[in-house]
């Protein structure tokens, strides 16, 4: 079936598209979400025919016809039971999960932990809206506590989801957030998740302009984003800010992290944390993901954790082959048989 | 009693060991049959046991049941009312001593008959000490207790071990009265505690001490043997359902070459097919123990697409869940299997009582016009079989398939004659390796049958997006056209009707024509054939048969019901095959026989019901 005897083509993005319009609201992040995926794809080293996208049901999870591999539109909240049971009945190929907070958190939300705990390479990509569009307009799960939608008129009562801090919570392997708007991040992003092997979480922060239109103002425009958003990247100092005087300090008193200006009350560049998304210990990982819901801090965005594992695809085919090793190839009659007959003349 | 002067034989014989959960009942049962199967007699078996795993011990709720019928003529049934009890304690006497036939035997340990333990069982007084008892029952009572311990006396064991091994002095007696030889049990105990060697001497010792009991105890007891059977020649082993099914995916694993997929999650009584397929893994069976219900068959879905030949087994609470699943594979037009192997509903209601009850929720249970074939198995061999034609059929017609067993052919236990290679069913699997149409890959061209191609990732040239939104008849694209949406609907029906083509007629067990036909399904075969058998050795006008195919119903079934006054359904359930029988064959109107007491029907009882009706 897989074709790995033949040379890689040569691809652009435009190999990549499926020549069906997309159906998106005029202004959606989604296009630029794809329009990144299809200019990443390209150069991650595989066929096309060897790529799947897997979805669920929502605005995001139309994904799959638009793009020009094997893909399949499936139900609301269980793509990830879909592409996993793919993925390990066919390790070779490359699968994707395209998802969105409604669709990954709510309905979806056990089939979402378990991938994540299970270290199956999948590469999921979570468009976060914060609200429901293709059901118009209600409260979703990465909803702010108090949101006014068609569902909580007086105001949400229920605290959100931190994606991120979910997906490290449950285990997974390769934690990233991005954002529509900020495509070569996004490209960088979607780079570094290709070439994860393992459970993957990425994050995108995706502008809804019908039902929640500048969900993301508050970090992305540019006259504050330069202060509201931490670009994190391994093995190099958390600063952000005007020329990058401000950067993430921990503070062993409190065990926690604070912003620091560098130049500022003594504090030199050593002082802050160098990022390291290599660390097997997640919790550093954890209070990084969960600044972005603390007032005074900004945004991380980037790869908050990459550590490297073992995946369940590979432990059960070793666990295959180790069978097949020790018993060879038995024949039928000998598998009917077992090992306690009697005969009958 | 008499002093018995020899042996004397029987052609056929129902034991119940019942005990506490703890009193291992279910091994007693399963080794005195694999005795009987090696000596040849045909048998059934049926185990019966509570859904706790440990109810509080010597109470009413904790009794575990085995009950095994073998014979040396054909056997259909675990049998009606055992001919012999082995009760281990005042609970388990209590609430099996109604079933016993009169005058049948009652084997006791009497040791276990503590004031505490009648006190647990709700008894008054020591029914061991009745004189109605003995008049009722041929009454041994045995201390296997302290026999047991005498036996043990000096080996080291804790008394809880000791007590332990109490299961093998009541299977000693057993094979000294049915007159087994005890070689090939002391061989079995060897490999079975192998690792521990204290425990082989153990049981091997009270085993022993057992069978010397019956061999040398002063109550005269009459002694017994069970010919073999006159089974079609062949190599036998002893199969459950469960078992069986599994080893009828890993069959067609093997037969094809391709993967078989089980994605699955434990619910009784289906859980032991997981887990006998995944000792196959070697023949190309792979297993995912998923997260849910739905993550289960939603693995399977995305393995089929993938190419592999996907498989989900459950129970009804199980089914419930999976139904949206079921509609995406409809529409998806995947191959599948949904085994579902029925227990007492609604709800959890009882996880270990067998029950017919998910034949309509199977036939019609999913939202939107949703047809599936549906194949019921017949008794616990028969799952083998009924696995690989489901398979077949799936893979055949790109379709999911229902397969229904239930909790009486998934741990119940028979003979199963081993199939030569030659005797097994031909699974063609095709891919699709080039475009169809015009250069380019349609995913719903049809063939002349209206199966759809089957291209899995991997194959250049035909990427194609599926999945639960309504497809264009041809490119599979989204459509939300109304008259696409109708032919696909008419599509996707008349593919399952056509299905009929590898359905076989029923055939008639008994005369053509008559006063009553007994129409059954699934896992009643058994009980409704002996019945049968029994009334036509009474000359009585009844006829049988037995449907393992429910949708498409067989081509012939109309037509041989109208050769008879009365038809009778008898079924586990409230008349769900009754109703269904009016439905599609308007002017039938079956006689109903229900039963829904967790247990298989019985033969006599049914018996008894058709002579009313006749």
């Amino acid at each position: 079936m897989a074709t790995e005897n033949t040379a890689l083509p040569v691809y652009s993005k435009k190999d990549f598209e499926s020549g069906v319009d997309p159906r998106w609201c005029p202004g959606c992040g989604d296009f630029s979400i794809i329009n990144q995926v299809q200019k990443v794809l390209p150069a991650v080293g595989r066929k096309r025919e060897d790529i799947v996208f897997i979805s669920g049901i929502g605005c995001s999870s139309r994904f799959p016809y638009y793009m020009n591999n094997y893909g399949m539109h499936t139900l609301h909240g269980r793509a990830p039971s879909f592409a996993s049971g793919l993925k390990v009945s066919r390790p070779e190929l490359m699968v994707w999960v395209v998802t969105g907070d409604g669709d990954a958190l709510a309905i979806g939300g056990n089939h979402f932990i378990h991938a994540m705990r299970r270290n199956i390479d999948l590469k999921l990509l979570l468009f976060n809206n914060r609200i429901y569009g293709l059901t118009k307009g209600q409260v979703s799960p990465t909803s702010e506590l108090g949101k006014k939608t068609k569902s909580t008129p007086h105001g949400s009562p229920d605290a959100p989801f931190n994606p991120p801090a979910l997906a490290i919570g449950a285990g997974a392997t390769f934690v990233a957030r991005s954002i529509d708007v900020e495509g070569a991040h996004l490209g960088t992003v979607l780079k570094a998740a290709a070439e994860h092997k393992g459970s993957c979480f990425t994050e995108i922060y995706q502008n809804c302009p019908v039902f929640n239109d500048g969900a993301y103002v508050s970090i992305t425009e540019k006259s504050v984003k330069v202060d509201a958003l931490l670009r994190m990247e391994h093995g190099k100092p958390l600063l952000f800010g005007k020329d990058n005087k401000k950067g993430i300090r921990f503070n062993p008193q409190t065990a926690e992290l604070e912003v620091v200006v560098v130049g500022e009350g003594g504090v030199t560049e050593k002082d802050v944390l160098v990022h390291d998304a290599r660390r097997d210990d997640p919790t550093l990982a954890f209070m990084l993901a969960n600044l972005s819901l603390k007032p005074g801090f900004p945004t991380p965005i980037g790869v908050f954790r990459d550590v490297s594992r073992p995946t369940a695809e590979e432990l059960t085919w070793n666990m295959i082959n180790a069978a097949k090793g020790k018993k060879g190839d038995v024949d039928v009659v000998k598998l009917l048989a077992g090992s306690d007959t009697w005969n009958i003349k | 009693m008499s002093t018995p002067s020899k042996v004397q034989q029987v052609e056929t014989v129902t034991i119940r060991f019942v005990g506490d959960s703890g009193d291992g009942m279910q091994l007693t049962g399963t080794e005195f049959t694999r005795a009987n199967a090696l000596a040849g007699t045909d048998l059934a078996t049926f185990p019966d046991y509570p859904a706790e795993i440990r109810a509080p011990a010597g109470s009413l709720s904790g009794v575990s049941g085995y009950q095994v019928n073998f014979g040396s003529r054909e056997i259909h049934t675990p049998g009606d009312a055992p001919d012999v009890l082995v009760a281990m304690n005042p609970a388990a006497l209590k609430t099996n001593l109604p079933d016993l036939r009169p005058g049948g035997m009652l084997i006791v340990n009497k040791g276990a008959f503590t004031a505490s333990n009648l006190e647990k069982a709700d008894y008054k007084s020591n029914p061991l000490d009745d004189d109605a008892l003995k008049h009722a029952y041929k009454v041994v009572a045995v201390d296997m207790s302290m026999l047991t311990e005498h036996a043990l006396e000096g080996s080291g064991l804790s008394s809880k071990e000791t007590a332990r091994c109490r299961n093998y002095f009541a299977l000693g007696l057993m094979y000294w009265l049915y007159s087994r030889p005890m070689e090939q049990q002391l061989e079995q105990i060897q490999k079975k505690f192998g690792k521990k060697p204290e425990f082989v001497e153990a049981n091997q010792k009270v085993f022993k001490a057992g069978y010397a009991f019956g061999e040398t105890a002063e109550i005269g007891l009459q002694r017994y043997e069970v010919p073999a059977s006159k089974l079609p020649p062949g190599t036998y082993r002893t199969v459950t359902g469960n078992y069986a099914a599994a080893l009828g995916f890993a069959t067609v694993a093997k037969l094809t070459g391709k993967q078989v997929f089980l994605g699955s999650y434990p619910i009784t009584p289906a859980t032991e097919i997981l887990h006998e397929m995944s000792h196959f893994k070697e023949h190309g069976v792979v297993t995912y123990q998923a997260e849910d219900e739905i993550a289960a068959i939603g693995s399977a879905i995305g393995a089929s697409f993938g190419g592999a030949l996907g498989c989900t087994t459950t129970s009804g609470p199980g089914l419930a869940l999976k139904s949206e699943m079921m509609g995406l594979a409809v529409i998806a037009e995947l191959p599948l299997v949904i085994v579902d192997v029925q227990r007492g509903g609604p709800s959890t209601g009882m996880p270990t009582k067998t029950e017919q009850s998910d034949l309509l929720v199977s036939l019609f249970g999913r939202h939107g016009e949703a047809p599936m074939p549906v194949i019921a198995a017949q008794s616990p061999a028969d799952c083998f079989w009924a696995a690989m034609e489901a398979m077949k059929i799936a893979t055949k017609w790109m379709t999911p398939v229902l397969l229904l067993t239930d909790g009486y052919l998934g741990n119940g236990s028979e003979p199963f004659k081993i199939p030569a290679a030659s005797e097994l069913p031909r699974i063609d699997v095709k891919y699709q390796t080039t475009p169809n149409h015009d250069g380019a890959y349609m995913p719903y061209k049809r063939d002349a049958k209206l199966v759809r191609p089957w291209a899995v990732p991997g194959t250049p040239g035909l990427e194609h997006r599926i999945g639960g939104l309504e497809k264009d008849s041809l490119s599979g694209m989204v459509s939300y056209d109304g008259m696409n949406h109708e032919k696909m609907v008419l599509t996707r029906a008349q593919k399952v009707a056509n299905v009929i083509e590898d359905v076989p007629d029923v055939e008639i067990y008994g005369k053509a024509s008559g006063e009553v036909l007994l129409v059954s399904w699934g896992g009643t075969f058994g009980s409704v054939r002996g019945a049968a058998e029994q009334l036509q050795g009474q000359g009585k006008s009844v006829s049988h048969v037995h449907l393992r195919w429910l949708n498409p119903l067989p081509k012939n079934l109309g037509a041989v019901m109208k050769g008879f006054k009365k038809i009778m359904v008898p079924e586990v359930n409230n008349g769900q095959l009754a109703f269904y029988l009016r439905g599609m064959y308007p002017g039938v109107d079956p006689v109903q026989f229900n039963r829904i007491n967790g247990k298989p029907i019985k033969i006599a009882e049914l018996a008894g019901k058709v002579l009313e009706v006749l």
